[in-house]
């Protein structure tokens, strides 16, 4: 076993600098549960890469060896088989997939611990919707959409269903995804030991926008965690102009929440939007202002993400101003943590 | 005109009409050929579709609803329109034969098979004309298949018309247990089988278990979504999950109900081009067997992130895992078949040894997902749409272009252009490769499947490129493969009995095509590999196991194609909510069968005299 180890961190190596993103990468793992995953799939690739060395360099030898030549009509001798060597390909990799299945099941086990009764573990509660997720900490009465939350250094275990549809929740770079099923939840612990901003996705179909479904992980430190959740439970800022207070409420309100304005709403609690990495999932905030981003996704969801359910500002009789006005004023809607 | 051994007069039809009444296992064979072969088009256009718009991040070339709809039906039409009938044209062209047998079994069961499949695959792609395609994937889950998600028709679309091409496929399964099981030759052992039809036998075994339970599923589906039944509405009671694990007790089994005969299509390339008798026979006989028998047990691996818990994961990845031993097994058999050979590369033996390094990286992929744990990053991305593409094309799709390429002259009596071929060899396997080795690491870098487009910056632009440019070679390849199909049909028909010269088994024997009859005289087989002990024994012909008669054979029948036509209208019937269309359509396929039930039909015999005539091949 000692042996194989460089061979393992040599492939190890390989693997990660095959590439892909630092925040969305499984090759790239950024905490426990990911790196276990990682480990066993260097382990699982390197064992599999010698079987494949072996196949190819016998079908290659074989290939140049015993080519038809040229007016060559013999008949080679027939074999019927040979039974030393049809017993070493039978126990050798019977004695590979004892090598890979016992931490396999090691890790089985490890990953489905539940922390939901461990009190130093933070609780989220996530469902998910046609083609959004919403993320519910029950310890401390928030909930919010498409940015979760977390502080490193604690676990985070997570209660997973769909409001509809199934979907699953996957942050590649953090650990492996879980489906969102409905009528049953399913548990989850992730990791996020490093601060930053993890890219996650909607790996299960779930209808047209399936493809855009993505969220951010965000991961700060204890202290910012805990003032961001003093800010959540601040009360609600609303517009200061009266008109676009009046059209907030009585056109966005009806679905959304904002603060304790209309918890328990159908539709993502906008408390702090403007803050948050992007606006529906994937317009970036770093690359837009927030301010076009939400007038772009305001003006007609469709044409962001086909299939949503949010109706378009002219359904929802938006004057330009109104929607000008709202798009500023949740753009400016920013928590501080 | 002689006169016909028995009295009643018999109904022989000539052109369109024979192909439409036909019950000759070798006219079905070329029937599922033809119809698998437009469907395996229609697939493949999806395909190319699909590639197209994933060729650059945010391309906009087919709207997302439409890619969902690509998607389903890309799936759907390659497993069960595509590959499948293309195997049960290679069982039909050529177990009888190998088996030295006459027909099938039951031939009117064999016709009913080929098209209650062709009106099943038709009714499913009407739905294109009809402007409500499934796109609920090719898996179908629910809720989104249900009817609260998926309000219009498309997903009854996929119920019925798989319903209907199920029972097809159902007819076909039972029709070649039998078949092998009873119409062997004097002294074709089951041990002295060739590989493919023992392959195929466990096909059949596999076949006969598996699909019911895809029916009982669709049944299920159907009444929640006709009917407002509740098996899978969870606010009633019902459960998702259920689908799940219904889909893949059959889904499962499925994979190996597409791989098992090329792995025995394989085996009789691969002997026969190397000029040596198969390596390991019987090890290849029970590593086949254990296969199958494991195939049943692991159709959770397809579960591991639906939250069954950690007991069931850890189970269901050592079961899959134990697949890889016989799996094994079968590829060193290959190997060691090949050495020590003398090995002639035609096309077929290309493709045929092309299969082995291929499926073997779709193989060892496989059991990388059967770690559950390394599987939760896995799931659902596209390094699952590479491992399955590699088991599917790389194994299925390449087993049966050797098979065809193999079998071709016996089917037609014309041998297929050899530089063509190789031609259409290296384009679609370099094509392959490319379109589909990168997409491992596309998924392992966090793309996940079934996405209609991509955001840019994430690292997965190129890749997918590379993907689409592998995509439209594969193409390319395959307009090569019509080209030289419709060449050699204006060719001679000249091939001999044994066109590759090193022919094995009991189809070597006779012309290419064969006569309706296939034996003149039932041969007695005295070994493995029956048609090579003759020849290296000096024999220029099998010993007949009984003296020259008149053969009895089977009546054409209108009734199978009335039987499905009738099937068909109570799909729509049914679909669209009309009840007296379903009712008649079923009534029709009633009638016919009391028809068939209430006269009895004898069959013919051919005399002697015309069995001279009948060689003109």
């Amino acid at each position: 076993m000692k042996r194989l180890l460089p061979v393992l961190a040599g492939m190890a190596l390989l693997l990660s600098a095959c590439g892909g993103r630092e925040d969305l990468s499984t090759l790239k793992p950024q905490g426990p549960v990911a790196q276990g995953q990682f480990d066993l799939m260097v382990l699982s690739i390197s064992i599999m890469a010698l079987v494949v060395v072996v196949v190819f360099a016998i079908c290659l030898y074989v290939l140049i060896k015993f080519r038809r030549r040229k007016g060559d009509n013999s008949i080679p001798k027939q074999v019927e088989g040979n039974h030393k060597l049809e017993i070493i390909w039978t126990v050798v990799p019977i004695v590979l997939l004892l090598i890979l299945g016992v931490p396999t099941i090691d890790k089985v086990f490890g990953n489905a611990k539940d922390y939901s009764h461990d009190k130093d573990a933070l609780q989220v509660i996530v469902t998910s919707h046609q083609y959004w997720w919403e993320f519910e900490y029950p310890e401390y009465g928030i909930t919010t959409a498409q940015d979760l939350i977390v502080p490193t250094g604690k676990k985070i275990q997570f209660k997973l269903a769909s409001a509809d549809v199934k979907h699953s929740f996957w942050i590649p770079s953090i650990g492996g995804k879980i489906d969102t099923n409905t009528g049953v939840d399913n548990k989850l612990y992730l990791e996020f030991p490093k601060e930053g901003v993890y890219r996650g996705k909607c790996a299960e179909l779930c209808g047209p926008s399936h493809s855009l479904m993505d969220f951010k992980a965000k991961a700060v430190d204890q202290a910012s965690f805990d003032r961001w959740v003093a800010a959540m439970k601040d009360p609600a800022v609303l517009p200061e102009d009266a008109a676009i207070k009046e059209a907030f409420e009585s056109k966005c309100l009806s679905c959304h929440a904002v603060g304790e304005q209309n918890s328990g709403a159908g539709a993502p609690n906008l408390t702090g939007v403007g803050g948050r990495e992007t606006i529906g999932g994937i317009l970036y905030n770093d690359e837009n202002s927030p301010e076009e981003n939400l007038k772009q996704w305001i003006e007609n969801p469709q044409d962001v993400k086909p299939g949503a359910t949010m109706p378009s500002a002219e359904d929802l009789d938006l004057s330009p101003e109104e929607l000008d006005g709202i798009a500023k004023y949740l753009a400016n809607y920013k928590l501080d943590y | 005109m002689t006169a016909h051994a028995h009295a009643h007069p018999v109904k022989r039809y000539r052109g369109l009409m024979d192909w439409l009444t036909t019950v000759d296992h070798k006219k079905i064979g070329i029937l599922y050929l033809l119809a698998g072969a437009l469907f395996f088009l229609i697939g493949g256009l999806e395909a190319i579709l699909i590639r197209i718009q994933l060729l650059k991040p945010q391309l906009a070339v087919v709207g997302a609803d439409t890619f969902n709809e690509l998607i389903t039906m890309h799936g759907t039409t390659m497993i069960f329109l595509a590959a499948m009938p293309m195997l049960f044209a290679m069982m039909n062209a050529v177990i009888p034969l190998q088996i030295g047998a006459r027909d099938v079994a039951f031939p009117f069961l064999n016709a009913l098979g080929f098209w209650t499949f062709f009106f099943g695959g038709l009714l499913l792609n009407i739905s294109w004309f009809a402007g409500s395609v499934p796109d609920a994937g090719w898996t179908s889950y629910v809720p989104l298949a249900s009817p609260t998600y998926n309000s219009g028709h498309g997903v009854d679309y996929y119920v019925l018309g798989l319903q209907i091409a199920g029972i097809g496929t159902l007819l076909g399964g039972i029709n070649f247990m039998a078949t092998i099981i009873n119409m062997r030759a004097p002294g074709l052992s089951f041990m002295r089988l060739p590989m493919f039809t023992w392959a195929i036998f466990i096909t059949s075994a596999l076949i006969v278990f598996a699909f019911p339970v895809l029916t009982v599923g669709l049944v299920a589906l159907m009444f929640d979504r006709l009917f407002q039944a509740n098996f899978f509405e969870t606010a009633n009671g019902g459960s998702t999950v259920l689908w799940e694990h219904v889909f893949w007790v059959f889904g499962h089994p499925e994979v190996y109900i597409l791989i098992l005969p090329a792995f025995g299509i394989i085996s009789e390339v691969v002997s026969t081009f190397s000029r040596k008798r198969l390596f390991g026979y019987s090890s290849m006989v029970f590593a086949t067997i254990l296969i199958a028998f494991l195939g049943f047990m692991v159709w959770a691996h397809h579960m591991f992130t639906t939250g069954l818990g950690p007991v069931a994961n850890g189970l269901f990845s050592i079961a899959t895992m134990l697949i890889a031993i016989p799996t094994g097994v079968k590829i060193f058999n290959w190997l060691f078949t090949l050495w020590g050979g003398s090995i002639r590369f035609t096309t077929a033996a290309l493709f045929g040894i092309g299969f082995i390094p291929t499926f073997t990286m779709g193989g060892v992929t496989g059991v990388m997902l059967a770690v559950a744990p390394a599987d939760y990053q896995y799931h659902d991305t596209y390094f699952v749409v590479a491992h399955f593409h590699y088991v599917i094309v790389g194994g299925l799709i390449n087993g049966i272009f050797a098979g065809l390429f193999y079998w071709w002259p016996k089917m037609f009596g014309r041998t297929l252009n050899e530089t063509l071929g190789k031609w259409f060899f290296w384009t679609f396997y370099i094509g392959f490769h490319m379109t589909f080795f990168v997409q491992h690491f596309l998924g392992l870098i966090g793309m996940p499947r079934r996405v209609w487009t991509y955001l840019p910056n994430q690292g997965f632009d190129t890749m997918n490129f590379i993907s689409t440019i592998g995509a439209f070679l594969m193409g390319i390849g395959t307009i090569m493969l019509i080209v030289n199909v419709i060449i050699t049909s204006f060719k001679p028909k000249n091939a001999t009995n044994d066109p590759w010269e090193d022919g094995r088994s009991l189809e070597w024997t006779i012309p290419s095509p064969p006569p309706e009859y296939n034996f003149k005289q039932i041969p007695l087989v005295r070994g493995y590999d029956a048609w090579w002990k003759e020849k290296m024994e000096g024999h220029k012909e099998m010993t007949p196991s009984e003296p020259v008669g008149p053969i009895h054979m089977p009546s054409p029948s209108f009734l199978p194609l009335i039987m499905s036509i009738g099937l068909f209208i109570a799909g729509f019937g049914f679909m669209y909510d009309k009840l007296f269309v379903a009712i008649g359509g079923i009534a029709v396929t009633l009638i016919c069968m009391l028809l068939r039930s209430v006269f009895d039909d004898h069959g013919f015999h051919i005399s002697e005299e015309e069995q001279e005539k009948g060689v003109h091949a």
